[in-house]
């Protein structure tokens, strides 16, 4: 069953001159097709100013596409009758987590969604617990967010959009803005959310190191997909990354310049672990 | 020449229940031209340190000298400190604000007391510096893409020829591309005009690729300072203090300890491969 389906889905932003005339027109999104399937957690990849944000705000109707369609749980995000419903199957998780937060006490902040929904008072408080519990932040219930960690912050703010149920959560650079403890366990909140919550995931982000656990990677470059498939299919073409402004995770680096100096190493190396597996092979074998 | 601290403290809200020490005992020395990492987690105090090293906070206790003079004695200029010591904030670019980018970078000349030429001359240079040709003097700074803006924020401080610059995070939020540009420019930067870089930095693979010494802050505190193979030896301490070392040092010492005879202390790819390589020739 597909969670979010697009086709042909293209925007356009308008830029305009000191007259207040359009002087140039920018395809930010230009003809994408996407097919995210229940349960999936897939990542996003691109640089600066591919698309891949703008492509994410079509993901819960903030954005219609100026051609083509996007369905979310099979409703089309330009019906704007349907417009709630969309929203509350697909929350969104922004970078900055001080711009998402509104409560003065964590539980109150994550609270606000289901209330705003009209989810009777007991049910808010047992959606609140079972979210703070899925982020691991329940102990920090009664604290103010803002003497929170920017990877707690975040996290309360995950755990806002899963306080009103989505089946999807997409997450548009949730990292960018924290420091590597942070980062690990928001991504770590992320996961528990996939495979325990089964909560379909769509993850943007800059960061390799988070995209290696996603059931699919997209990369986006100038408004179009460029390349899909698993992390090990996408990280096996350092080229091609690398032509596109992007990285590929340290291990997989490492492995690729070794095998350009001529050590026989398999192709798509992911983890520290599996290029000293290998490694270790090799040796033995030498 | 030189940035020396010596038992700098800061104490905010000293006297009160709130009081909170977030900086304990700070020595160090930063001779002219280094180029220097300051890592720690949010919150460790690198920040409110090198607000001190131009003068923006002013210590509780210790003595901070530039150049051999005590910046705390009476009459020191703390203007003409603080164009020597040029400051960039995290998220610069949340500072530009003049209608185009040359401009914007004549700001700080022109607040020096420059003429509008010779100001214009140093702005000139200054893009040039982080890569920004003439295409670029005319156009609005908000019109640029995330990793322009924040070259021109740079450029900003450039602008004013300081000796020593410190970046505080100055790729967080670009993508590898952008992230790349503006660490090189800064090398490059540091290697031809001979400048002192600080710079503030949550990532241990940028560190360890480009600086030549680092110190790691704790709770308020120096925990290590030296050369990035000695301080990365300290990897496990690191974890333990929220930090971590880069992917390279892990996979260096998993390779070790399965009986490869490689040097466990490479913290860059390109030391690593050399290492790998050599003990595979070994045979």
């Amino acid at each position: 069953m597909n969670m979010i389906e697009a086709s042909r889905v293209v925007y356009e932003y308008a830029h305009y001159d000191e007259d207040g005339n359009i002087d140039e027109i920018k395809r930010a999104v230009d003809g994408v097709d996407l097919d995210i399937q229940k349960g999936d957690f897939v990542a996003i990849l691109g640089h600066n100013g591919s698309g891949k944000s703008t492509l994410a705000k079509h993901l819960n109707a903030i954005l219609t596409p100026r051609e083509g369609t996007v369905w979310v749980d099979g409703k089309d995000t330009k019906d704007e009758g349907k417009i709630w419903e969309i929203r509350q199957s697909a929350g969104m998780v922004f970078q900055n987590p001080d711009n998402q937060i509104i409560g003065t006490i964590v539980e109150e902040d994550v609270g606000f969604g289901p209330e705003n929904m009209g989810v009777p008072t007991k049910e808010i408080w047992e959606r609140v617990e079972e979210s703070l519990k899925a982020v691991n932040m329940v102990k920090y219930r009664h604290h103010s967010p803002n003497k929170l960690s920017g990877g707690q912050k975040q996290r309360v703010a995950i755990a806002g959009v899963v306080a009103m149920h989505p089946q999807c959560i997409v997450l548009d650079e949730p990292t960018a803005m924290l420091d590597p403890n942070g980062r690990k366990e928001v991504i770590r909140a992320v996961r528990a959310l996939n495979q325990v919550e089964d909560i379909t995931v769509v993850l943007i982000t800059h960061y390799m190191e988070e995209v290696i656990y996603a059931d699919k990677v997209i990369v986006m470059d100038e408004g179009k997909i460029i390349m899909q498939g698993t992390p090990r299919e996408i990280f096996s073409q350092v080229e091609k990354l690398k032509s596109c402004r992007l990285d590929v995770p340290q291990a997989t680096l490492l492995a690729y310049e070794l095998k350009q100096a001529g050590l026989k190493l398999p192709d798509g190396i992911l983890t520290r672990e599996e290029l000293v597996e290998e490694l270790c092979r090799l040796k033995q074998n030498t | 020449m030189s940035l020396k601290a010596e038992h700098i403290n800061y104490i905010y809200s000293a006297g009160t229940a709130y009081e909170i020490a977030a900086l304990r005992d700070i020595n160090f020395e930063i001779p002219d031209g280094q180029f220097l990492g300051l890592i720690g987690h949010t919150g460790s105090g690198k920040s409110t340190l090198v607000q001190h090293l131009n003068g923006l906070i002013k210590a509780t206790g210790g003595q901070l000298y530039f150049n051999g003079e005590d910046i705390y004695r009476e009459g020191y200029s703390m203007r003409e400190l603080r164009s020597q010591v040029g400051l960039v904030f995290q998220y610069p670019e949340h500072q530009l604000f003049e209608v185009d980018v040359l401009s914007d970078v004549c700001f700080g000349p022109l607040n020096q007391g420059m003429s509008k030429e010779a100001a214009k001359e140093r702005a000139r240079a200054a893009l040039r510096m982080v890569g920004l040709g003439e295409e670029y003097e005319s156009r609005s700074p908000f019109e640029l893409s995330g990793g322009q803006k924040r070259r021109v924020a740079i450029a900003g401080v450039l602008a004013m020829e300081p000796q020593v610059l410190i970046l505080d995070e100055p790729t967080a939020g670009l993508d590898p591309r952008g992230r790349d540009e503006i660490l090189d420019q800064l090398a490059a930067l540091h290697r031809e005009k001979k400048i002192t870089v600080i710079l503030v930095s949550h990532s241990m693979e940028d560190v360890a690729r480009y600086v030549e010494r680092i110190i790691v802050m704790n709770q308020g505190k120096i925990l290590y300072d030296g050369e990035p193979r000695e301080v990365f030896r300290h990897y496990e301490e690191l974890e333990q203090v929220g930090l971590a070392a880069p992917q390279v040092t892990y996979i260096m010492h998993a390779l070790k300890a399965s009986g490869l005879d490689v040097d466990e202390n490479a913290t860059t790819i390109r030391e690593a491969r050399e290492t790998i390589l050599q003990a595979f020739r070994k045979e």
